[in-house]
């Protein structure tokens, strides 16, 4: 049982403390049951005051079973393609609140599918669109419902209604999926499904009639009412041998998704990890590491260009392996090293390579590095009768890459999820990739697994839950901005937020960009400004970054840090980072009257109070 | 008049949500100007959709992407398509030379000619909206109701011949435009930037706060081509001519409207009804006359009952036509004899009265773009560049090049040739009487292609009357992705509205010249099915039908259908004789 550090929400000191204290000194049945009185006496409380029978309900009766014995939940959800399922979903939960029974209604389109497992009795009212499909606003919901992120649904409760068109060849298609996948997923039904053609009104009024009559308050108790108890094994699994950099947790991949539209000039990537059951704790902010491995394309060019064989043994760290595994997970054969230059200078003879990784050529070397990988030099130097043992030598170990995590465990708890660029471009002739990006752009299909462990970055941490934030990032510098927002709308955090992001085309390139319309439309995210550089409007303006926005907003942005927000950077460290800092220094001076050095103290000063951070790259 | 429960006599809150948001748009201004500085989305508001409507403006996405980017989290491939107000489908040589401009700049490289005689931009994004209206602006024309509750686009017959006849027409079809659209002063503040100005008269003196019901359409036809389906019109002007061939007034047709929704009865398309004579100086006043009466009792609660079409055969034809001659303060004179022999164009080349030349070119369903050895776009430009006529574009989809002198149409031939347009006229008398609207992807209302499904039927129906010899018959077929029907699919021989993706409603017996609503054969069918049932009656109709018996007068004699002789009996389903259709 881990008691939070933070106070809960609204609560008074005396309150958390009488909170902290009961927690602290129940076993793990006393809390359970705890937890389920607390849940169902705000329903207990506002029953008292409506109906005259929960008033007269005895204390005794009430005592063993309180939680179980309240009025459960009724949520009617609708997935509506022209109306005619809204406007039905909105007479049933009218139909229900004049029975006495509480209903909350829900469009699919903008369902929070986490909420679905604590649901009680749902009502499903759903249309069937073209091939059996479901209407196109509700097809994220059934994705979720009928993938494998899906939860097990034992408590839950629910019935379906169907329109459809029976001169379609598909009648009522989506309904009996929705119902099928909810019998799978554990759930009861409350009622048999009914399949309404388009004369729907009066059969859906009368199956919703019999259905609300065995759910109202006078009806007898259903059967699937009466819970088993708390199970004694809920207790969470032993945490697992811990695993770091040298120890990493092999995660599976659960999804990997274009994020870039079309037409665009880049591949960025979206990729979910599951991280269930491998005690890896991370807070919004932190890098996932990844260890990736060498495309095996790659290294059978590298087996031969040496003329060896893949199974040549090798011993690395004390471990004897075929040198093929070595090249593929143990080190680096992409971009080359002074050390590999020496060594290879030597192997085959080229003094070209030795001179090149003298200490004073870094320049030559490196605009030579631009130009060739190793399987370049291995071609353009060749060297025979090698020993295995010798070419490893020239090779430094193959080093884990960080990304940024996209997720916050609040959200999508047992899961990471990252943004990737995708490195691609072609060298005399042959198409490269990045060595991890290419591992996750091309290897990393869903039921792939990689080696992660978690890189705690405690300087780009959310204040809090009442502090403004200010969060500039561009291209895959979103990336832990989506795990902010994440985090502030499961913690329900009040305080403001604006993001400002940059990217080449709007069209194709507003990574997440459905995302952040609906933190928008919700609250979470309070304002955005958007910067594409590479778009060519007809009114003609010159190529924009996230500064310019910055700059624009001046006051507001003035203002905000004037109230205490704070300020993230994430992105490119070579150009965002000090073209933003440039900025914010120039805003300041211009909006607070500062002179520049004066200006340059105040970010400072921001800097020391760990109000402007930043995670470039 | 009967009940008026549901028209605009009316308090608004017992109205249709619609009619609540045009009354609260501020005279359709709605919150469009600040939605398009929008950053964070490609789209506006589904409030705004509605009222840029009435701009000639409709919300779009590339249906195609829809799916692919809804799971890369990316909102859909927003875009616009604009429709151009161009009154009686004519436009100048200068005016397509700025249309040309504006689809390479902004329209994907692709200009659409439509069912109502005009041009479509496709593909507009929603931050080139502005460059492309005031692009049109400088060439003089706007887009004003060319879509929304108003009166759409007034059609009128292209009739190359009759020269001074058309003339005359299409002198008053624009003028008609001209009136009946609205006075709104929002277009001219978001579009071209204008101030609004303060004043304390009403913006929409016959509108008022609530425009139509429903769109409205008025066409005008010469006889003896019914080119613009004049009996699909809510409002139909058939010009009637003296023997010296000067115009005399106009049969007034009321009524027409092809709009239905599938699995709603009470719902149907509808063939206009000939009222009176008017002459010509009446016809304003008929065009406010009939629509004050659709205004005013038009169906304001239920959208897919607000067509006048609806109206009539609420109120009957009788009161209505009774309200419209005491709002014009006299009688409509009785209908004067005219005769249609067809709804199709005369391709090829035709020399008017005047002794100019015009030229008719086949547009497969009106799509402008360059194709690998047509290069359409490129040479319509050239020869806009050379034209010193105009063009008039035709309700089927087609193109005329019009008012070429003798000097000049050699160098329009030459122009034609270089750019392989002299023989668009290749193809059976069938697929030059084709029609489909657009539809997928980019169209929010198709449930199945056309414009990219039809050339590929035709192929294969061409197939079969090669096999039973008709190629040369001309027949009518027509194809809309949806039962609204923007390609007028109801009153063709072979009619076809998508239901799902590859399903298609078959209907036949519509008349040649659009006198005669088809009727339903097969439903929800796929192409299988819909090329047995043609290869059935086709091959029924070369063995035997009589001398210049149409295919559509022949399925109705030989039973395959009941003739519909009124809308309202549209959906009635009898059982079709067996061994026939099915």
């Amino acid at each position: 049982m881990l008691i939070s550090e933070f106070r809960g929400p609204g609560f008074t000191e005396v309150q958390w403390q009488y909170i902290h204290s009961l927690a602290t000194s129940l076993d793990a049945r006393q809390l359970m049951w705890a937890s389920g009185f607390l849940a169902g006496a705000e329903l207990l409380r506002s029953g008292e005051t409506a109906t005259a029978t929960a008033v007269a309900l005895p204390p005794a009766a009430a005592a063993p079973q309180a939680a179980p014995a309240a009025q459960r939940r009724l949520t009617v959800l609708y997935a509506s393609e022209t109306g005619n399922s809204a406007a039905l979903a909105a007479t049933l939960a009218g139909q229900a609140a004049a029975q006495g029974l509480q209903a909350a209604t829900h469009d699919l389109a903008d369902y929070k599918t986490r909420n679905l497992a604590s649901e009680q009795d749902v009502l499903i009212v759903t249309s069937t669109y073209g091939e059996g499909d479901p209407p196109q606003p509700a097809v994220g919901f059934f994705e979720f419902i009928e993938g494998r992120k899906a939860p097990r649904l034992p408590d839950l409760r629910f019935a379906v209604l169907a329109l459809g068109d029976s001169t379609y060849e598909h009648f009522c298609e989506a309904g009996k999926r929705l119902d099928r996948r909810f019998e799978e997923l554990g759930a009861t039904r409350l009622q048999p499904r009914i399949d309404c053609d388009v004369d729907y009104e009066d059969p859906a009024q009368q199956w919703a009639g019999q259905l609300l009559a065995a759910l109202g308050p006078g009806a007898a108790a259903a059967p699937a009412a009466s819970q088993p108890g708390p199970a004694a094994s809920a207790a969470p699994a032993p945490a697992a041998a811990r695993h770091d950099k040298r120890n990493p947790y092999r995660a599976t991949v659960l999804d990997n998704l274009v994020l870039t539209g079309r037409g665009s000039s880049k591949e960025t990537r979206h990729i979910e990890l599951s991280l269930a059951g491998a005690g890896l704790a991370y807070e919004p902010g932190d890098a996932l590491g990844i260890m990736p491995a060498n495309d095996p394309a790659l290294v059978q060019d590298v087996l031969d260009e040496l003329g060896l064989a893949a199974e040549a043994p090798v011993s690395l760290q004390g471990e004897f392996l075929p040198l093929a595994k070595a090249l593929n997970e143990r080190v680096e054969i992409t971009a080359i090293t002074p050390r590999f230059l020496e060594h290879w200078g030597t192997l085959a003879q080229a003094p070209t390579l030795q001179q090149l990784a003298l200490p004073d050529q870094a320049e030559a070397r490196a605009d030579f590095a631009r130009h060739h990988h190793i399987v370049d030099v291995l071609r353009q130097f060749p060297a025979k009768g090698l020993a295995a043992q010798d070419v490893l030598a020239a090779l430094r170990p193959l080093q884990p890459r960080l990304y940024s995590i996209a997720s916050s465990p609040s959200a999508t708890p047992g899961e990471a999820h990252l943004t990737v660029s995708v490195v691609r471009f072609d060298l005399h002739g042959r198409a490269r990739t990045g060595v991890a990006s290419g591992h996750l752009a091309d290897r990393a299909a869903p039921d792939a697994v990689l080696p992660v462990y978690i890189q705690p970055n405690p300087h780009f941490r959310l204040p809090a839950d009442d502090v403004p934030i200010i969060m500039i990032g561009a291209g895959t510098g979103v990336a832990p901005y989506r795990a902010f927002l994440q985090e502030r709308e499961a913690r329900g955090a009040a305080g403001r937020s604006w993001l400002f992001f940059g990217e080449r085309n709007f069209r194709s390139d507003f990574l997440y960009q459905t995302e952040w319309q609906g933190l928008l439309k919700d609250g979470v995210l309070t304002r955005m400004d958007v910067a594409f550089s590479r778009d060519r409007h007809a009114a003609g303006d010159g190529k924009a970054y996230v500064q310019h926005r910055l700059q624009e907003q001046a006051r507001d942005v003035y203002a905000w840090l004037q109230e205490g927000a704070h300020v993230y950077v994430c992105g490119d460290a070579n150009r965002l980072a000090p073209d933003v800092h440039h900025t914010l220094a120039g805003l300041v001076a211009a909006q607070g009257g500062l002179s520049p050095d004066a200006a340059d103290d105040y970010l400072r000063r921001l800097q020391s109070e760990n109000r402007y951070q930043r995670d470039v790259y | 008049m009967q009940s008026r429960e549901n028209d605009l006599s009316q308090p608004l809150e017992r109205l249709s949500a619609d009619e609540r948001l045009k009354a609260s748009s501020d005279q359709l201004r709605g919150t469009i100007a600040r939605s398009l500085l929008d950053p964070l989305s490609g789209s506006v508001p589904e409030t705004d959709t509605k009222l840029m409507k009435f701009h000639g403006i409709y919300q779009q996405d590339d249906r195609d992407l829809r799916d692919e980017r809804r799971r890369q989290k990316l909102e859909p491939a927003y875009q616009f398509m604009i429709r151009v107000r161009l009154p009686g489908g004519v436009c100048s040589a200068a005016q397509w030379l700025k249309l040309d401009e504006l689809a390479r700049a902004y329209g994907g490289d692709s200009l659409r000619l439509t069912t109502r005689q005009t041009f479509q931009f496709h593909w507009v994004l929603k931050h080139n909206l502005k460059a492309t209206m005031q692009g049109l602006h400088e060439a003089l024309l706007d887009t004003i109701a060319a879509c929304g509750d108003d009166s759409r686009g007034v059609m009128c017959s292209v009739n190359p011949q009759l020269s001074a006849l058309h003339a005359a027409v299409y002198d008053l079809a624009r003028r008609a435009s001209d009136h009946a659209i609205p006075r709104m002063r929002a277009y001219h503040e978001i579009w071209y930037g204008e101030q609004r100005v303060a004043s304390s008269e009403p913006e929409e003196p016959f509108y008022g706060r609530t425009y139509m019901p429903r769109k409205f359409k008025i066409g005008f036809a010469i006889a003896p081509v019914n080119d613009i389906d004049v009996y699909a019109q809510d409002l139909g002007f058939i010009a009637i001519a003296g023997q010296d061939g000067a115009l005399q007034g106009f049969n007034v047709a009321i009524g027409g409207g092809m709009g239905r929704t599938d699995q709603a009865p009470a719902t149907y398309p509808r063939l206009a009804d000939v009222i009176g004579f008017v002459a010509p100086e009446a016809v304003i006043a008929v065009c406010d006359a009939v629509m004050g009466v659709q205004r005013d009792f038009g169906d304001r609660k239920d959208r897919a009952r607000a067509r006048f079409k609806y109206t009539i055969d609420d109120h009957g034809l009788d009161a209505v036509r009774a309200d419209i001659e005491r709002r014009l303060g006299f009688a409509l004179q009785p209908p004067r004899p005219f005769r249609f022999d067809s709804n199709g164009d005369a391709l090829g080349w035709q020399t008017g009265a005047n002794g100019r030349h015009h030229v008719t070119l086949f547009i497969q369903n009106g799509r402008l773009v360059n194709q690998p050895g047509q290069p359409l776009l490129d040479g319509l430009r050239a020869i806009a560049g050379a034209h010193e006529g105009s063009f008039r574009l035709t309700p089927n989809q087609n193109l005329v090049i019009a008012d070429i002198t003798d000097a000049q149409r050699p160098r329009i031939e030459q122009l034609l040739r270089e750019y392989g347009l002299d023989n668009s006229q290749a193809g059976s008398a069938l697929r030059l009487n084709s029609m489909a609207c657009v539809a997928l992807p980019t169209c929010g209302l198709a449930m199945a292609e056309s414009e990219r499904y039809l050339p590929a039927l035709v192929d294969k129906i061409e197939e079969l009357l090669r096999h039973h010899g008709l190629e040369q018959e001309p027949i009518t077929i027509r194809m809309s992705g949806c039962p609204n029907g923007c390609s007028r699919p109801y009153i063709a021989e072979i009619g076809l509205t998508g239901r799902a993706p590859g399903k298609y409603n078959l209907y036949l017996g519509g008349g040649f010249h659009g006198q005669r609503l088809n009727r339903m054969v097969l439903e929800n069918a796929g192409e299988a099915a819909i090329l047995q049932t043609l290869d059935t009656t086709l091959g029924h109709y070369a063995r035997e039908r009589q001398a210049g018996e149409h295919f559509g007068d022949f399925v109705v004699r030989a039973g395959y259908v009941e003739p519909v002789l009124a809308g309202r009996d549209f959906n009635l389903r009898r059982p079709a004789p067996a061994g026939t259709a099915a």
